[in-house]
């Protein structure tokens, strides 16, 4: 869009381009030195002594310690295993909920669409209490639970957006060459509606490993909780901002890995329209119903 | 359920807090997210290169990360406006990436020889933007945007953990004087939570079956 909504520039309005470019580059640059200056300037705090900058090597020194890098990895891989788990769940309820959702039977229907209207509409963090303390599974299996039927709900919609917006005529020749109702499903309709929502399951599945963030509040030890809070109560708090930055550099490698995969597959198999406009972000399968998953 | 009624104070206000941080912090994240969607879309390199960057960080950032910066190393930083505007602050820097990539794919959801024919009888950048794509993409971006608030108010939940007493600690609270009525109480959190998002989906659905019509 953006590129026809101007003249392609000549020379002139080149130049001007280039100079409010440049002055912008200067802006962002120069907001970004402010602020690591202002992070590294010493602070008087709150008794009168000066505490040392953020950069202040005194800040750093606790990384020496391989012990803290050893904690990091377990946290990261603690991070890693419940998502992992939960992926795994998520997308065997959101086969399982997509197919339920649209039987034939009222009967099966009704219910399963109030169910996933439930779930969708209430936080992750409250489903995480509620299993946590309604059966008492302990922290992993709660966060795991509630990311997998939140994340399953999600996944669900979207396959069944996927298999509503394919042809007719797919599920009319799956059954007129004899295959049950079930069959077609499984064999004809789905195997292309999991293609086509691929780049949305991931995207999903990103935000899947942002939430396990959560699980810390009801007392998983995952990297947020062992990265932080133990580790800042441990070597104290002169330490928690380098501990944040080393945190959020790594949820950023891994979270930016994931949605750079995501980006390559939906590449992939995504339309192939010959659009004038830069791509679209994926679009989102009916817009009013997928409630928002992030 | 007599723990329920008993502590409605309680979860009432819960509730007025929630409210509040969806509201004002829906209301900066939309003005944010306008000023990044505009830098997206902008003719000049680098504010492009800016803003995605911004996106990409934001978006791919865990909100608790977002909201301990504000909780625990602003007041660090010596500034500290109390937990509840820290927490508005991290919720409005953490949705203003969903509301820009909402409002660009709305911006590029306008079929392109909208903006050709408005450039073609002579309009400028500025003019094809306000008079023909805008009032077009409006329409296009109200039902993503509307999901984007729904995702907001089951956010508002995580603020709970870093000091704001909203519906979600409220249930913390409760919860821990009556362990007897877990669930219970539980459902009636669950039950306000609803009030906000099912109705905020019923006018999205609403949104989009009128914009329907209109094309």
């Amino acid at each position: 869009m953006s590129s026809v909504l101007y003249d392609a520039p000549g020379p002139k309005a080149r130049a001007r381009s280039r100079v409010i470019s440049v002055v912008g580059v200067i802006i962002i640059l120069a907001g970004l030195t402010w602020l690591i200056l202002a992070l590294g300037a010493p602070k008087p705090s709150a008794n009168g002594a000066i505490q040392p900058g953020m950069w202040d090597p005194t800040r750093w020194d606790a990384l020496l310690d391989v012990e803290v890098w050893r904690t990091l990895g377990r946290g990261a891989l603690a991070t890693l295993t419940m998502a992992g788990v939960a992926a795994f769940f998520a997308l065997i309820l959101g086969v399982l909920f997509s197919f339920l959702r649209s039987a034939d039977h009222a009967a099966i229907r009704v219910p399963t669409t109030i169910v996933l209207e439930f779930v969708r509409g209430m936080p992750v963090l409250l489903m995480m209490l509620f299993i946590l303390l309604v059966f008492s599974t302990g922290s992993f299996w709660a966060g795991v639970a509630a990311l997998s039927v939140y994340n399953g709900a999600i996944i669900g919609e979207a396959l069944r957006a996927g298999i509503n917006s394919l042809p007719r005529g797919q599920r009319e020749a799956g059954l007129a060459i004899g295959l049950t109702p079930i069959a077609t499903r499984f064999r004809i309709e789905f195997p292309q509606a999991f293609r086509q929502m691929l780049p949305i399951i991931i995207a999903q599945l990103v935000v899947l490993l942002k939430d396990t963030s959560l699980a810390f509040i009801v007392g998983y030890e995952e990297l947020l909780r062992s990265g932080l809070y133990t580790m800042t109560n441990f070597f104290g708090q002169r330490y928690q901002f380098s501990f944040f930055l080393i945190v959020l550099a790594i949820y950023l490698a891994m979270n930016l890995s994931l949605s750079w995969l995501a980006r390559v597959i939906a590449r992939r198999s995504g339309p192939k329209a010959g659009k004038l406009v830069d791509p679209a972000p994926e679009p989102m399968p009916n817009a009013a119903g997928a409630g928002g998953g992030f | 359920m007599d723990a329920v009624i008993e502590n409605l104070p309680v979860f009432l206000e819960g509730f007025k807090n929630t409210l509040g941080l969806l509201v004002f912090s829906g209301i900066g994240a939309l003005v944010l997210g306008v000023i990044v969607a505009a830098l997206r879309i902008s003719p000049i390199a680098s504010f492009r290169a800016f803003a995605t960057v911004y996106t990409e960080l934001v978006r791919n950032t865990p909100l608790t990360l977002v909201l301990f910066f504000c909780a625990y190393i602003l007041p660090y930083l010596q500034f500290s406006p109390g937990y509840f505007l820290l927490a508005l602050i991290g919720l409005t820097v953490y949705t203003s990436p969903f509301v820009a990539e909402a409002l660009r794919s709305g911006i590029n959801g306008v079929p392109v020889g909208q903006a050709e024919a408005a450039r073609s009888v002579g309009l400028t950048f500025g003019q094809s933007l306000s008079f023909v794509i805008m009032p077009q993409a409006v329409r296009m971006v109200i039902p993503p945007l509307i999901n984007v608030f729904i995702a907001l108010t089951k956010n508002t939940s995580v603020a709970g953990a870093f000091f704001v007493f909203e519906l979600f600690q409220a249930s913390r609270q409760v919860v821990n004087d009556r362990g007897d009525e877990v669930i219970a109480i539980l459902l009636a959190v669950a039950f306000f939570y609803l009030i906000i998002t099912v109705t905020l989906g019923q006018i999205a659905a609403r949104v989009e079956k009128k914009v329907a019509v209109l094309r």
